[in-house]
């Protein structure tokens, strides 16, 4: 066979394979996904948690254990404890002041996804725009961002949480503020190195050669790259901004009672730990599986993403022993979370 | 020489062009220490519809010019006039309607295109940022292009990883003629292929030249493509020309001992004249373009380098004998005949004995 007809045959290979074609990044990540049961497992959890918290109403109807009810009489020993799960028509049993434990905890979930959601959608957009100006302008405009993110990454983020939370006065927005503000810093810092690695591409230059402005650079050419990357920082954030958000409600400096928070509830719990075991996992459970879950969705998504595991699935060889290693960026990536 | 070029054949021409980069310290307080001359006073001319290769070393400034011709780095001094206009580090604004009359073709077929976005998008790119076409004609437009460079226009919606180095390239080359450009800047479009792709892009390249009346600016280091592509020739060293002329001229009688040491070392398609031939070996390497040597560039690696050269720099002219479109940068240039190889022999320096 000739080159010229090897390549010729090499064009019909890729013309006759029409399962490559159109098959985006996303739906390949998806695939893999799909095989990896721990991620699968914690995304089901996940819809399931969203799901209680959305139905929460549906679950006082059942019960008819309005979230901020006390039940002195039925959902109070004696002595004035919580009532053990299952007294009752308390699922999970009742708290210190004898309101539905498990009404409180999906109600809890309720502002502990939400503040975990807006938070880290905030903080994404933010720190996806400092990172990127700051990589692909360098110069004065890099050194100001650069340091800026600098101090906020440095700066001791529970004492000054705590003194915004006093100064201005516990609320939801305060708390979102307050996290939201904590949060980019840490993707900026990654956005940037790599919108500096990819800048340095010939299609970049290939850009500015066909006429494009920063911006269209920035945001065709260089976002798309970074999508991936962003999204796993985004899905590991989540659980960080929810134990936050739990910590400033456990300090009292976060959602203010009657409003149900799991930090709140944990706070509450430690006076009874002794007498109301129930008082105390229940909601504490809640939190771990809610950060387990986003944590090894985020690390599932990170390795279905590896081009490596792409490779090792395109052979259709070896599909249990794929590699857990990391690509060099996304190591990079965790050494800047530590 | 006037802004306004009385020669209408030249499309470009490049006067005195310098440019450094400056070195900086490490540290807080970046001073500059020193430039890097990677283009140092060069001049040439790009004749209309036809195909100048620059042939040199890695790092003799072929891409850097380039750029500089391209308008994607500000250039330290001397002047770029394209069409008879000076286009010298001009603003983006100003530079963008330029912008559709000079594209290039990139070295890297992978690096080249976003492994993010689709092949009908990579193409589309030119019409998108100068609006030139939207919507069902854009798709058009980029299919008939797929087409003309050779590749499948049901493929619009594929993303470069599922193309061959040579389609990839076609890609490149299709994104370079969508605006229908006059000059298009080549940066070593077929280092990275194989061989036997290599000759398709070129064609392709050529067939190009002839339907749409193309100026190709060819950067190569491989002699025998920049031959085959080239109407005329310039060879940098160091960043400077130490020869150009006719493609023809250059390659059949070299006159500068780099020029003739560097066609010696290729490869010859006749294994007759290829044992026939001597090599000459050129003993160093090239010297760093943050400390260029005094003089001739080239010689402290020059088998007949003289005194004169390490003090006097020579002027780019025509030699005797030569075309007056022939020049060269040399005191001593080699003469029809002249066995350079004895010379290099001759030369009392280590490592030269590896004749074959």
């Amino acid at each position: 066979m000739s080159l010229t007809g090897l390549e010729a045959a090499a064009g019909e290979v890729a013309a006759d394979a029409p399962v490559v074609e159109g098959r985006s990044q996303w739906q390949l990540t998806w695939r893999r996904l799909r095989q990896d049961k721990v991620a699968m497992a914690s995304l089901v959890v996940i819809v399931v948690i969203i799901a209680l918290a959305i139905g929460a109403p549906l679950f006082v109807a059942i019960t008819h254990h309005p979230p901020n009810v006390a039940y002195p009489n039925q959902g109070e020993t004696a002595a004035g404890n919580p009532v053990p799960p299952g007294t009752a028509g308390f699922w999970l049993g009742t708290d210190g002041t004898g309101r539905d434990l498990f009404i409180r905890i999906l109600y809890g979930a309720r502002i502990s996804l939400f503040v975990g959601f807006v938070t880290t959608a905030i903080g994404t957009l933010a720190g996806v725009a400092v990172g990127l100006i700051a990589g692909y302008f360098g110069g004065i405009v890099d050194a100001v961002l650069g340091r800026f993110t600098d101090a906020v990454l440095a700066f001791p983020y529970v004492v000054l949480a705590l003194a915004l939370a006093v100064v201005l006065g516990p609320s939801l927005p305060v708390i979102i503020g307050v996290i939201a503000f904590f949060s980019w810093a840490a993707i900026a810092r990654i956005v940037r190195g790599q919108t500096l690695s990819i800048k340095e591409k010939e299609y970049i230059e290939a850009a500015r050669s066909l006429g494009a402005g920063p911006f269209r650079i920035m945001f065709i050419d260089i976002l798309p790259n970074l999508l991936a990357p962003v999204l796993v920082l985004a899905t590991l954030y989540i659980p960080t901004a929810v134990v936050f958000e739990a910590t400033l409600s456990y300090l009292g400096l976060g959602i203010q009672p009657p409003t149900a928070s799991w930090g709140d509830i944990l706070a509450d719990a430690q006076n009874f730990y002794q007498v109301a075991w129930w008082y105390v996992v229940f909601p504490a459970a809640a939190l771990l599986i809610t950060t387990l879950a986003f944590n090894l969705l985020g690390d599932g998504i990170r390795d279905a993403m590896d081009p490596r595991t792409e490779r090792v699935l395109a052979g259709r060889r070896g599909r249990g022993q794929r590699r857990r290693r990391p690509p060099a960026d996304t190591l990079a990536m965790r050494a800047e979370e530590d | 020489m006037s802004t306004a070029d009385p020669d209408d054949d030249v499309l470009v021409r490049v006067d005195n062009l310098v440019k450094y980069f400056p070195v900086r310290s490490a540290g807080l307080i970046r001073r500059t220490v020193g430039q890097v001359q990677a283009v140092d006073d060069v001049s040439l001319t790009i004749p209309r519809g036809k195909t100048l290769g620059l042939v040199g070393e890695t790092g003799s400034g072929k891409s850097t010019l380039a750029r500089c011709v391209a308008g994607l780095i500000p250039v330290t001094s001397g002047r770029v006039t394209f069409n008879g206009r000076d286009i010298t580090n001009l603003s983006r604004r100003a530079m963008r309607p330029v912008r559709r009359e000079i594209q290039m073709i990139f070295q890297d077929p992978y690096s080249s295109l976003n492994p993010r976005r689709r092949v009908g998008a990579i193409i589309g790119d030119p019409f998108v940022i100068h609006k030139t076409a939207t919507g069902a004609e854009r798709k058009r437009q980029v299919q008939e292009l797929m087409e003309r460079v050779g590749l499948n226009p049901e493929h619009y919606n594929r993303f470069p990883a599922e193309f061959s180095g040579g389609q990839r390239q076609r890609i490149g080359v299709a994104r370079a003629l969508a605006l229908r450009p006059q000059l298009i800047i080549c940066d070593e479009p077929v280092s990275a292929l194989d061989v036997s792709i290599q000759a398709q892009v070129l064609n392709l390249l050529s067939d190009l030249q002839q339907d749409y009346g193309l100026s190709y600016l060819f950067i190569a280091h491989d002699l025998e493509v920049v031959r085959h592509v080239s109407d005329s020739v310039a060879v940098m060293y160091l960043g400077r020309i130490g020869e150009s002329g006719p493609e023809e001229a250059v390659y059949t009688s070299p006159r500068h001992p780099y020029t003739a040491a560097l066609l010696s070392a290729a490869p010859a398609a006749d294994p007759d004249a290829a044992a026939s031939r001597q090599r000459i070996i050129l003993t160093g390497d090239v010297p760093s373009p943050i400390d260029p040597p005094s003089g001739c560039r080239f010689h402290p690696r020059c088998p007949k380098a003289q005194p004169l050269c390490g003090e006097q720099e020579p002027p780019l002219e025509v030699k005797a004998g030569d075309v007056p479109t022939h020049l060269t940068a040399c005191h001593f240039p080699v003469q029809t005949g002249e066995n350079l190889a004895t010379a290099a022999a001759a030369t009392p320096v280590a490592g030269g004995s590896e004749f074959s």
